[in-house]
């Protein structure tokens, strides 16, 4: 995969992840007419287009559009399904995710897709095992936050 | 404001509920701009902020950059962040580095260090932190700095699987990144191994990987077929259950299958037949999978499911043995066609394109003809119309293309601009392949121009003229057929043009016809005239100049209208310039000047369509010759009667060389000129034996200088030069190549392009004469439609101690792998001699080199990566190894020396271009020594099949 952008109906960008080394003005050229292009498609239409000398596979969730480049040889059902797979993950996290829990927690977005998606490729499939790094990760700050706390109570910080 | 989960940063959501808040784009910029004052000056203020406050103003930052926005500052304090030893900041810091921080930062040496702190870290969760950065950013510097560890934590028995995943997928980037740093040497096998994992969700990462690793050198990892194929069966005969979380909608783990599936389509067949037999029943189960009733009436059951079936089909097609399987594939895709899924209706028609091209499920294919004409013209979605077009072009062949080429203009009407242009180099290229009766192909062109004439590029109607010239069978229907379409009140321009050319070349052919006759033509071309641009008119000038001569009794219109004002005196100095010397040329010449000077184009060389030139650099890869891989009809050759000596048509051409109808046939660049071999010819004849010093008499005496060199080693006394002879001459153009106690013959070559001179040398080593000699060239078998040879008769009479030249032109019209015989007879003493001496002209003659960089270079490698495309050899080193040998080598053997592309000096690169009559074929070198094993390792990738076998074959007996 090249990149993954999720955009709303608005055109406005939510979140981008670039899995090749673009310059910044080429990002936002590619990003502002892939926007544009796919906005206007008409819903009933294929997921797959082949736009400029990418492949591009979409699929839109209520107001968020998920879009993704990728290699001519990946397979177009298979990345619809990378992207079914993280709306469930976010939707399991955020607990029936909206597009402002994305624009409030843009943070999470990235972890989590960093742990399912690596350099491009699928790192792991598994629901349970992304939750479960996701959730390992949450403790470790609500711990940190903790013992924060605790030695602010006793004192200890300056 | 929604739930922030997680530890919250309650500033960062105030601040993002401030900005969605705002009511217009500069109440928000105006915001923005706030906010980044307020962090310039909490970072630069003297209080040093702690963990939190950092990670909250960098955070802010990024939602900044997020909205679009430049941001300039706040590097440095997200790179602080990297050694909190809180994970929540450490992870912020990371985040903005990846999405912020560009691999050219001076920064970068500072995040290198933090990530290697974090890589041994003891704690998991931090070594995947830094895991995910260097796959985020994949520089080259951090493949320097890490090629050793991530192969380390990847193969170690420590590791943790969630470890193991990420350092497998960083592993990928940094080898797509910088290939030549990262050598996996010894662990490669346990690399492959991790196929086998326990874990799936390693194997999963691992697969990419490992596909990766296999395109760059698939004979290291060969070993991961067979690992591949057991996997691949386990899961597909694993029931859904089976393998819990990586089931996903009762599909057992369609990714890691797919991943698998590709993984195989790197390698022909397994050899193995128990895993051949495994693999034909893997994808057997997966065809019949697809008949079931669908476990679930979701989506992601059925797009899971399709996305195994496709990669199969993929799979089946990539192997392309197995006629049961293609067939079946094949009607598989069929039912796709008429699904209710647009999605799958898209990709069905994309597989059924490859599919089209395998000479065992072709006819398969063509039963959808239907179909897919119905596609054509009741799809909503442009772009599946557009797969339909290539699929119908791929199925295109002798049998159906009438309909096929008909159903497809009658689209063009209604067609969709954007992919217009393409279908008409289509239906061009399908009418002129296919074309039986060429009055059809005729019809066909001048359809297209009439129904999408501004899609009609210049390739398109340059081709129909120089088939029409090459073709006597069709001009007169062409001329009539042209002067037809020309009654329409509105004409395209490019019809103008076709229309003009033709009549001037053919007119004739139908001016005997009085609704035709000379001055009607005229009239009727001349009424088009002032719509016309300046090009046309030129064009229009040339066919009235060339009337004059067909027509003398319309000549004095023709002047009238060649000496008006708004022709001789235009401001467009091409229309000008023709109308004036026109006008002087027939006025002053005699008759017979003139006949001579606007005589009929003499026919153009047989070359490829440029228009399927064209059709490749608008879609390479797509735009496939059909016949190319199904191997069913050989293409129709433009001339059809042998090419005869070309005429310079002096006066015709150089003036249409000014300008305007020069491009006419668009030739200049693409071919030789028609007229040079001949006058080319005497020069380089002159150069070959000028360098002998003789002139073009022979030589009175002895043997030539190049010869001599040669004469104490060529002490073979058989009359046949052994097979290893001819090896000597690989790399060398010159020298003896035959000698026994009579005769000694000598070679002198030179090549250029797709030709060769061949100067042969006989020396007569007796003291009495030889009589009756000939040599004649033969070409064995195949080789006489590969190969043209024409040798230039031979004295008959040898002399004593005398020598013989004799000159043999060649030309390369395709790639061979045999070379010519040459056949001498005479009389010696009163005995019949005979003997037959094979000629060193290799393939490799007609190779030139080719300079390109590092990246172009990797870049069309990759492109190459078919099995069929690529020749590997080992072997071990006959001669010592020796570098400036070995480059001279190369250079000889008519490749470059591309410097700098491998990063290990002892290897060598180079690329050339074989030049053929029909193509130009591509060709890319890697030449790796092993000085302590005294091996070599040879690679070859060509554009065309087979070709890298026998160049690897011929130079392997080199070294």
């Amino acid at each position: 995969m090249q990149f993954m952008l999720l955009f709303s109906r608005q055109g406005k960008l939510r979140l981008q992840k670039w899995y090749t080394a673009q310059p910044d003005k080429l990002k936002k050229k590619i990003t502002r007419e892939l926007v544009t292009t796919i906005l206007a498609r008409k819903p009933k239409m294929c997921s797959f287009l082949e736009w400029k000398d990418m492949k591009i596979v979409y699929k839109r969730y209520a107001s968020l559009y998920f879009c993704c480049a990728i290699e001519h040889d990946d397979n177009e059902l298979l990345t619809l399904e990378i992207i079914h797979r993280y709306v469930e993950l976010l939707d399991k996290y955020f607990g029936s995710v909206c597009e402002l829990d994305i624009i409030f927690n843009f943070e999470k977005a990235y972890f989590m897709l960093d742990e399912l998606l690596l350099g491009g490729e699928v790192q792991e499939t598994s629901k349970k095992n992304v939750l479960k790094a996701i959730a390992a990760q949450d403790l470790l700050q609500e711990e940190t936050d903790d013992t924060k706390s605790l030695l602010e109570e006793l004192g200890l910080t300056g | 404001m929604p739930a922030v989960k997680g530890d919250g940063m309650r500033g960062l959501a105030v601040f993002i509920s401030d900005i969605r808040n705002c009511k217009s784009r500069e109440a928000e910029i105006k915001r923005i701009n706030k906010e980044l004052a307020n962090i310039r000056s909490k970072f630069k203020g003297d209080k040093t902020l702690d963990g939190y406050q950092k990670k909250k103003y960098v955070c802010k930052l990024l939602f900044i950059f997020l909205l679009g926005h430049d941001i300039d500052f706040g590097h440095m304090e997200a790179v602080n962040l990297l050694s909190s030893n809180k994970y929540t900041e450490k992870q912020i810091g990371y985040l903005f580095i990846s999405v912020l921080v560009s691999a050219s930062s001076d920064l970068m040496k500072l995040v290198v260090q933090s990530i290697k702190n974090d890589i041994v870290s003891r704690n998991p969760v931090h070594v995947c932190l830094a895991l995910q950065c260097i796959a985020n950013i994949g520089s080259r510097d951090m493949a320097e700095a890490f090629n050793r560890d991530i192969p380390k934590l990847l193969v170690s028995g420590d590791t943790i699987d969630s470890v193991k995943q990420s350092a497998a997928l960083c592993l990928l980037r940094l080898l797509r990144t910088a290939p030549d740093l990262i050598q996996l040497g010894e662990w490669a096998s346990r690399v492959i191994h991790l196929l086998n994992d326990q874990h799936m969700g390693v194997v999963t990462a691992a697969a990419s990987l490992i596909e990766a690793l296999v395109k760059r050198s698939p004979e290291e990892y060969k070993g991961c077929v067979s690992l591949a194929v057991s996997r691949l069966s386990r899961i597909v005969t694993s029931s859904y259950t089976d393998l819990q979380d990586y089931t996903y909608y009762f599909v057992p783990a369609p990714w890691l299958s797919v991943k698998l599936l590709r993984l195989l389509q790197n390698y022909p067949p397994p050899e193995d037949p128990a895993v051949r037999t495994r693999l034909t029943e893997c994808l057997e189960t997966i065809l019949n999978k697809a008949q079931e009733p669908p476990k679930s009436k979701k989506v992601q059951h059925s797009n899971a499911k399709n996305a195994v079936l496709f990669e199969a089909i993929n799979l089946i097609i990539h192997m392309d043995s197995d006629p049961n399987l293609l067939v079946r594939a094949c009607n598989q895709l069929g039912q796709f066609l008429s699904h209710r899924e647009t999605n799958l209706r898209y990709l069905a028609l994309e597989s059924m394109c490859l599919l089209a091209t395998s000479e065992f499920s072709h006819e398969a294919v063509k039963k959808h003809q239907e179909t897919v004409i119905n596609a054509l013209k009741t799809e909503r979605d442009v772009s599946v119309r557009q797969r339909a077009v290539d699929l119908l072009y791929a199925m295109c062949d002798r049998t159906n293309a009438e309909d096929i080429v008909a159903e497809m203009l009658t689209y063009l009407e209604t067609a969709d601009y954007s992919i217009r242009e393409e279908m008409v180099l289509k239906v061009a290229i399908l009418a002129e392949k296919y074309a039986v009766d060429y009055t059809w192909y005729v019809d066909t062109i001048l359809n297209l121009i009439r129904l999408a004439g501004d899609y009609v590029s210049e390739e398109v109607w340059y081709r129909v003229i120089q088939i029409v010239i090459n073709r006597d069978d069709v001009q007169g229907y062409a001329a009539k057929t042209v002067f037809e379409a020309l009654q329409a009140p509105a004409c395209h321009e490019n019809m103008v043009k076709v229309g003009g050319y033709i009549l001037g070349e053919f007119g004739n052919l139908i001016a005997g016809d009085h609704r035709s006759s000379p001055i009607v033509q005229f009239q009727l071309l001349h009424s088009k005239y002032h719509l016309c641009i300046p090009s046309t008119r030129g064009l229009l000038l040339s066919t009235y100049v060339k009337f004059i001569n067909l027509f003398p009794e319309i000549k004095a219109q023709i002047q009238e209208i060649l000496r008006n004002d708004n022709n001789i005196r235009n401001p467009d100095v091409e229309i000008q310039q023709r109308a004036i010397e026109y006008l002087q040329l027939t006025s002053v010449t005699s008759t017979d000047v003139l006949a001579t000077v606007l005589e009929e184009m003499p026919p153009f060389p047989e070359r490829e369509s440029s228009i399927l030139a064209k059709l490749k650099k608008k879609k390479p890869g797509a735009a496939e010759d059909p016949d190319a891989a199904g191997g069913k009809s050989s293409p129709p050759t433009v001339a059809s009667k042998p090419m005869p000596e070309i005429s310079v048509n002096a006066s015709y051409q150089p003036q249409g060389a000014s300008g305007g109808s020069a491009d006419l046939l668009g030739l200049s660049s693409s071919a030789p000129p028609a007229a040079a071999p001949a006058s080319n010819d005497t020069g380089c004849l002159v150069d070959v034996f000028d360098m002998l010093g003789t002139g073009a008499s022979p030589t009175s005496n002895g043997l030539t200088a190049a010869a001599d060199e040669n004469y104490k080693s060529a002490t073979t006394p058989d009359l046949e030069a052994g097979p290893d002879k001819i090896h000597e001459f690989v790399c060398r153009n010159n020298g003896v190549i035959f000698e026994n106690d009579l005769l000694q013959i000598g070679i002198k070559s030179e090549y250029k392009q797709n030709l060769g001179r061949v100067g042969m040398f006989y020396g007569n080593k007796t003291s009495v004469p030889f009589s009756n000699f000939t040599a004649e060239v033969s070409l064995p078998g195949e080789l006489s439609s590969q190969l043209m040879a024409q040798a230039k008769p031979v004295d008959s009479q040898v002399e004593a101690g005398a020598q013989k030249q004799q000159l043999v032109n060649i030309e390369c019209v395709t790639d061979f792998t045999v070379p010519p015989v040459l056949v001498i007879n005479f009389l010696y003493n009163g005995a019949q001699q005979h003997m037959t001496v094979k000629m060193p002209v290799m393939v490799n003659k007609f190779l030139e080199p080719a300079e390109m960089d590092a990246a172009t270079f990797f870049q069309r490698w990759k492109n190459l990566s078919a099995p069929a495309q690529e020749c590997q050899k080992i072997f071990k080193a006959k001669p010592p190894m020796d570098g400036e040998q070995t480059k001279s080598k190369l250079l000889c053997f008519g490749l470059s020396i591309l410097e700098d592309v491998d990063p290990n000096p002892e290897n060598f690169v180079s690329a050339g271009v074989l030049h053929t009559r029909n193509q130009q074929i591509g060709v890319l070198l890697r030449l790796e020594p092993n000085s302590q094993a005294q091996m070599y390792r040879l690679t070859i990738r060509a554009s065309k099949d087979a070709i890298s076998t026998t160049l690897c074959e011929l130079l392997e007996s080199q070294f």
